[in-house]
């Protein structure tokens, strides 16, 4: 089956390596992804201030998809419930569905309501057969001891996410890393929220949230944080020094997407994952597969 | 805490955003504060505290709430919304909030600049020929770098 690869705005900016990644690991799994260039913002940056623009964004990418007879694949967590919700309004009030195809009549597009969206973990888990991942996996990972932070809109609003994991308790990620032969680590605060949404707002507040998980992180004994999510990127591994000069700590530790950690168990290379453009360094950490 | 004035309420608010969808429940808060002890904001900050905007909001305090700085300290993570026994929408509300905040002027720079690229560049991270050259290098399809559909959308 195909799926539209939504990239959203900051994964083809900013995350070169987790699109890289993720496209390896479609392939090696059998999942299609088709590009979509007309894609726009999934409107989750326009949800505060314009809840009803954020909609018509939202709308526009599934009638696009719609248009081909496609569901949507997305890798960014913010992007995954901005458009699951849109998707679930637009299905179940008939009012915001004309409001919003009265604005997409102007790009000749019409959205009936019927394209599902998921992210692309839940991809994994739900339409590729765990057998499937096992057997395309020939690195040993078994001593990777990673912890995994789901984040928040990978799971919530769960009255979007058709129970696919349980919000208090989620597993998902550790189940696909388990799968791949890692080392999981758990630690307290896997739940918290990465601050990244009051950035744009109040820098030190959202660094000061990022802070609390780093350093139980650190007190866990994980070697990397296992991260779903682009904008969590951007406060775990794009500023971690920040926060390290800010609140006086030195972490140093090394944050991957789960698509580079489950290629570097199909056995890709460094810099085919784009290892090499994660902002703390990868490359002690994986030293012991490389050399 | 400072003091709140009840003669600035509006009477009329809270029954306003109960109408609209993150405010249907607001009233059946009873004060339980699950929302404050789940906020990770409310951890590392005290003055976000959302019992407190929506104890303001049905006390019908329009101006303190909608003019204030903390409704954008909500990081709309949803720990208080799944969470609470009341079943309140409350990141929902807080969406509802800075809506009406918007529409009042009330808008943070950072929030604005990001809704700003939107409308112009259909994306908050415009895509020029070096990104292009970056992604082609990386082995990635090029992107547009223009999006005129974005201004028939708003």
């Amino acid at each position: 089956m195909n799926y539209a690869l939504f990239l959203g705005c900051t994964i083809p900016a900013r995350s070169r390596n987790y699109e890289m990644s993720a496209r390896r690991v479609a392939e090696k799994v059998g999942l299609s992804l088709v590009d979509v260039e007309e894609f726009v913002c999934c409107g989750f940056p326009a949800k505060n201030s314009d809840r009803e623009f954020s909609e018509t964004l939202g709308g526009y990418n599934l009638a696009l998809a719609q248009q081909r007879g496609m569901d949507i694949c997305v890798l960014c967590s913010s992007c995954a419930s901005a458009l699951t919700e849109t998707a679930h309004r637009l299905s179940s009030d008939p009012r915001a569905r004309d409001r919003v195809n009265g604005r997409i009549a102007a790009a000749g597009l019409r959205y009936d309501g019927d394209v599902r969206v998921r992210h692309f973990a839940r991809l994994l888990l739900e339409d590729v057969a765990p057998e499937t991942i096992t057997s395309r996996c020939e690195r040993d990972l078994t001593d990777l001891r990673v912890a995994v932070h789901y984040g928040c809109h990978y799971l919530k609003p769960s009255e979007i996410y058709d129970g696919f994991d349980d919000v208090e308790a989620p597993d998902s990620v550790e189940a696909l890393l388990r799968l791949a032969g890692v080392d999981v680590v758990d630690y307290p605060s896997k739940k918290m929220c990465c601050g990244g949404p009051v950035l744009p707002v109040d820098e030190k507040l959202a660094l000061a949230v990022a802070h609390e998980k780093l350093t139980q992180l650190r007190d866990a004994g994980a070697e990397a944080l296992c991260l779903v999510c682009p904008f969590c990127s951007v406060m775990y591994d794009g500023n971690q020094k920040g926060i390290e000069s800010e609140f006086d700590e030195s972490y140093g530790l090394p944050v991957l997407y789960l698509t580079q950690i489950l290629g570097l168990a199909m056995g890709f290379g460094r810099k085919e994952l784009g290892l090499n453009m994660n902002v703390v360094k990868t490359k002690k950490l994986l030293a012991r597969y490389f050399e | 805490m400072e003091r709140i004035d009840l003669d600035a309420a509006d009477p009329g608010f809270a029954e306003a955003l109960a109408s609209q969808p993150g405010g249907e429940r607001i009233a059946a808060c009873f004060m339980c504060r699950t929302c404050v002890a789940s906020c990770p904001i409310s951890a590392v900050d005290r003055r976000f505290h959302p019992l407190r905007i929506i104890r303001l909001a049905l006390y019908g305090l329009k101006q303190e709430v909608l003019a204030s700085d903390f409704i954008w300290l909500c990081s709309s993570c949803y720990a208080c919304q799944e969470r609470c026994p009341q079943g309140v929408k409350i990141s929902d509300f807080m969406t509802l909030l800075k809506n009406l905040a918007v529409k009042e002027g009330h808008v943070p720079r950072g929030i604005r600049a990001q809704l700003d690229l939107i409308r112009e560049h259909g994306r908050i991270y415009p895509i020029d020929d070096f990104d292009n050259k970056k992604r082609n290098k990386a082995g990635l399809p090029s992107l547009p770098t223009s999006c005129d559909v974005v201004a028939k959308l708003a």
